[in-house]
């Protein structure tokens, strides 16, 4: 072969890799954790206004079910837009959805968390989860609450809202970045879903 | 009106540029003079066209016209008119029209000064401007249309991203698009010579100058985004490898590569089909270099705004382009003859191996910033940054700058080992124990830090003989000090800008081995002592600027209980987009900058208490630009020889085989 | 890059007009307080959160990163730290969280092997090529030159010349 035709072949090599980049968007980050058991945490449940934070809940209390975990906080615009579609799905009934507050208070600019007392801060972080829920339709079967965002650290949470569905022995299987939406529910979701089932009877 | 009259020139400008890039290369082919001579007048066409596009879309965000989609993205009638004017290149499309006027620019210089090339071969390099043109051209107006209207238009503009309000956006993007530009120049000669099949010495000679000036206008570009980054993010960085900074300096390391083998090739006659391949690849990486800030393929902290669509666009104008150029490259090559015969250790041999080492360190930094691309395609995620490039470019660049030393003593043709090593062994001694001794009086020694100090003295001893060694070979009884400054301007050119190196060296070293910094809580009256300076904070207050709010923080600098200055970190709220900036305030010397940049309150309620701020020292740095001048200088020094322009414009030349070492 | 906080614009712009008149400029100087208790550790935690990206600016590391998701690692990479963590520790609880993608400096495995060795490697590659292929030259030449003496010095002259003919193959 001409030995001058190698910057060519590198070139098109080079194009190739171009044009399946094009396809790929390089902000997606996949987790480690699909496959891999969803990391334990013991989270206060939100509770009827008056109720104290005492009843905590935790993945293993999920054992059996295949369910989804929302990640969501009053704050975030994209879980404003997810909401409806949540609304709908839980109404289906086809899977639990437990919804885990992130970062209500901490992670909204437009409070200073640092000036609030720990006390007030969990006052207030239950406030607005209810007030968002009772506006807006509550799809969830609970609610956690992660007041300082270290359990979200723990399933590498980077963008609220993230949904993960996870299985009968509490497997991560799938994890979506950004508002769960009709199409990803069916591309993503629905096919683990049908095999889970006919798994088991 | 007139933004329609802007994309009407566009529009005739694209016309124009179609019969700048077919008939001309046409009527060579056929020997049809008077498409050769289209040529002409179609470059002063598009120029005249682009000139005027470029205008109206000036005029329209100096008008405040935020009926135009562009403008209203990208201004506001609040943002100060330097920056409006700057922010016409704010963006996606405004750069690229900034890309094909430059380009416009560049063409009609061409057609200006080359008129004692042969007419086919003006011609030719026009016409592949043109089609190069053309390219952008289609370019813009079908995925990129900076005057495209909204209506009805918006009483306000989104505002320039504050970042960019800056006298940065002003100089730096003009800057580096005449760098990436003017290597299309270099890259039409290569494939004019390609095409002609006269691929010799006076195709080398013809397009030094402009590869010159494009790596001139190109070190100059990088260098100042550097310094922009320095003192405007405000954590006292100012070299990422962020895909976009890589972007730049791809071409440069290849454009490095060939300015240094053009001079053989004119020279010597050799490495002509390493040469043409240089100046493709120098060209195709500032091309490649546009894909990747527009596309979106890689995450970068300075993209644009990005669209599938445009990616597929310059993906396949890519191909065309590169891809066409190879396979003319893999057809033409085999047939050019090899030039002078020279021994495998000779001038010629030391600056092909430089030539080739670059190029290893430029795939070096390809292969890294494509890696994380390569990786997700094949369904793996990795990140590849500033640890990684410092450990491998370092290492890798250890023996290129070694080479900087040797190359100037090597003569030409056939130089001996046994020669050089006795020539070079003082100078290596003394570099090496100067460097290790140096850092034993500094704060505390380092490998790296005496790796790094004796490269930089390596350079200047070298060069410091060389020039010795050339004066006293020359001056024939004349003053050592008339005979240095007569010395010609591409053999002061190529030392400036090694010894460019070596500051840049000593920069980089000295800033990475020696920075102090201190992170503090300071309230009103608080005071902290960094390198040497006692930094007494007198508390925030607050100014109106032109189109944002600001806090500025006043520092009072003492040194040893004497008052030296008073420094003024800001914190600016800008009023149209509500984004908070930190300007930060720095003191440059010549041995060190002082650098404080005023964080956040820590009460945010109390801003007359404590505040974050972040004091640094960081001694030399500002060597890292002044070596970039230097460069840059020698660049300039070199194209100025007097010897070179008479050789350039002269049809007869003197044959000067006695000479020893020149230029590189 | 700075990211927005609405927060800080509005206390800022409301606050400002009241209490920035008076500066107490009669407070004895003292020296700063450091922003962190321990300087020793801080500086341990720069330097391995410049290792770290951030991920949801995605080309700044954490160190450099204001995002609020880059606090919240600094405070853990802090308090781990604290506890005596080992650098290789903290990488794992990184990496077991974000995948490799966190880390700028690819880890040293079969995937990556073509990334940390390829440029050594390439250089090697390109110095033995540019070796033989300046031998091999240098014999074309060489071969040439014997053919025809004088065509060659003719050559050699022209070239001296700066105009250029090639020699034929």
């Amino acid at each position: 072969m001409n030995k001058f035709l190698w910057p060519l072949a590198g070139f098109i090599i080079l194009a190739v890799f171009l044009r399946i980049g094009l396809d790929l968007n390089p902000h997606e980050v996949p987790s480690p954790f699909i496959g891999k058991p969803a990391p334990e945490f013991s989270l206060p449940v939100l509770g009827t206004p008056g109720e104290a934070l005492d009843k905590h809940f935790s993945p293993r209390d999920m054992r059996g079910k295949v369910w989804l975990l929302n990640v969501w906080s009053s704050w975030c615009v994209s879980c404003r837009a997810e909401h409806p579609f949540l609304v709908r799905l839980a109404k289906e009934g086809k899977l639990p959805i437990v919804g885990f507050n992130y970062k209500e208070v901490r992670g909204d600019t437009e409070i200073d968390a640092s000036k609030l007392g720990a006390e007030a801060e969990r006052e207030l972080v239950q406030k607005r989860a209810r007030a968002w829920l009772a506006q807006r339709g509550d799809p969830y079967q609970l609610t956690v609450l992660d007041i300082d965002g270290r359990v979200a650290i723990d399933y590498g949470v980077y963008g609220v809202p993230e949904t993960y569905l996870i299985d009968r022995e509490g497997i991560i299987r799938v994890k979506h970045i950004g508002p769960l939406t009709e199409d990803a529910l069916r591309e993503k979701i629905m096919p683990l879903l049908e095999q889970e089932t006919r798994g088991k009877p | 009106m007139i933004p329609e009259l802007g994309q009407f020139a566009l529009i005739l400008a694209l016309a124009v540029a179609l019969v700048q890039g077919a008939l001309p290369l046409a009527g060579v082919q056929r020997g049809n003079a008077a498409w050769i001579a289209l040529a002409w007048p179609a470059v002063r066409a598009q120029a005249f066209l682009l000139t005027f596009s470029f205008c109206c879309l000036t005029w329209a965000f100096i008008d405040n016209d935020f009926s135009v989609v562009y403008t209203a993205s990208h201004s506001n009638s609040q943002l100060p008119l330097p920056y409006r004017i700057a922010a016409v290149w704010g963006g996606h499309e405004g750069s690229l029209l900034l890309w094909a006027l430059l380009l416009s620019w560049w063409s009609f210089a061409v057609s200006l000064f080359s008129r004692q090339l042969p007419e086919t071969m003006t011609a030719r390099v026009l016409g592949i401007l043109g089609l190069v043109s053309v390219g952008f051209l289609v370019f813009i107006l079908m995925t990129s249309n900076p005057f495209e209207r909204q209506l009805p238009g918006l009483p306000e503009g989104n505002d320039l991203n504050p970042l960019l309000q800056d006298p940065g956006l002003v100089i730096h993007p003009p800057l580096l698009y005449m760098g990436y530009v003017g290597f299309s120049i270099a890259y039409a000669f290569a494939i004019a010579a390609l095409l002609s099949g006269q691929l010799d010495a006076a195709w080398a000679r013809w397009s030094r100058p402009w590869t010159m000036v494009a790596w001139i206008f190109l070190t100059l570009g990088i260098a100042m985004g550097s310094w922009w980054a320095y003192y405007e993010l405000g954590w006292g960085g100012w070299w990422f490898w962020d895909p976009v900074e890589n972007a730049s300096f791809m071409p440069w390391l290849i454009g490095t590569a060939l300015i240094h083998s053009l001079a053989v090739t004119e020279k010597r006659g050799s490495f002509k089909n390493w040469t043409v391949m240089l100046a493709i690849g120098a060209f195709s990486l500032s091309l490649l270099g546009t894909f990747l800030v527009r596309s979106g393929v890689l995450t970068s902290v300075h993209a644009f705004a990005t669209d599938p669509k445009r990616g597929v666009y310059i993906l396949a104008f890519l191909v065309a382009v590169i891809g066409s150029s190879l396979l003319l490259f893999a057809w033409r090559a085999p047939k050019v003859g090899l030039g002078g015969r020279f021994a495998l250790l000779s001038r010629e041999s030391l600056l092909l191996t430089n030539n080739v080492m670059l190029a290893v360190v430029c795939a070096t930094v390809l292969i890294g910033t494509l890696s994380p691309l390569i990786a997700s395609a094949l369904g793996k995620k990795l990140s590849v940054g500033a640890p990684y490039f410092n450990t491998v470019f370092g290492a890798l660049m250890v023996p290129v700058v070694f080479l900087i030393g040797v190359g100037p003593f090597a003569r030409w043709k056939e130089a001996s080992l046994a020669g050089l090593a006795r020539l070079l062994r003082w100078p290596f001694f003394v570099a090496v124990l100067a460097a290790i001794l140096l850092p034993l009086s500094l704060d505390h020694w380092s490998p790296l830090i005496a790796l790094g100090l004796a490269l930089a003295f390596w350079i200047a001893l070298t060069a410091t003989l060389n020039f010795i060694a050339r004066v006293r070979a020359t001056r024939a009884g004349r003053p050592f000090l008339s005979t240095l400054f007569k010395q010609p301007g591409a053999f002061w050119g190529m030392h400036l800008a090694h010894l460019g190196i070596a500051v840049f060296i000593v920069g980089v070293t000295m800033v990475k081995g020696y920075e102090t910094e201190k992170d503090v809580k300071m309230g009103p009256g608080d005071t902290v002592e960094v390198g040497g300076y006692q930094f007494g904070f007198l508390g925030v207050r607050e100014t109106n600027g032109p189109n944002y709010l600001a806090l500025i923080g006043d520092v009072e600098v003492t040194k040893n209980g004497k008052p030296y200055r008073r420094m003024t970190p800001e914190k600016r709220i800008y009023n149209a987009s509500g984004m908070p900036m930190t300007e930060t305030a720095i003191d440059s010397g010549f041995l060190r900058d002082l650098y404080i940049s005023l964080g956040e309150p820590i009460d945010r309620e109390n801003l007359n208490g404590e505040w974050a701020v972040r004091v640094y020292h960081k001694p030399f740095v500002g060597w890292i630009w002044i070596g970039c001048l230097l460069m840059a200088l020698g660049g300039l020094v070199s194209i100025c020889d007097r010897r070179y322009r008479v050789r350039a414009n002269a049809v007869v030349i003197t044959p000067s085989a006695t000479q020893p070492a020149q230029s590189a | 890059m700075i990211a927005a906080t609405p927060f800080l614009r509005k206390t800022l712009l409301s606050v400002l007009a009241c209490c920035l008149l008076a500066f107490p400029f009669a407070v004895q100087p003292k020296e700063a307080a450091p922003l962190a208790d321990d300087p020793a550790a801080e500086k341990r935690l720069r330097s391995l959160s410049e290792e770290f990206r951030c991920l949801v600016c995605q080309n700044q590391s954490i160190a450099d990163s204001n995002a609020d998701l880059a606090v919240d690692l600094r405070r853990e990479i802090r308090s781990m730290i604290h506890e005596g963590k080992s650098d290789s520790d903290i990488k794992d609880f990184m990496v077991t969280r974000y995948g490799d993608f966190v880390l700028y400096r690819p880890p040293l495995e079969g995937a990556t092997l073509l990334l940390w060795f390829g440029p050594g490697l390439l250089f090697i590659i390109a110095l033995v090529a540019l070796r033989s292929t300046l031998r091999r030259r240098d014999r074309t030449l060489a071969a040439e030159r014997e053919l025809s003496p004088e065509e060659q010095q003719k050559a050699e002259a022209l070239l001296r010349a700066a105009t250029d003919t090639p020699p034929k193959e």
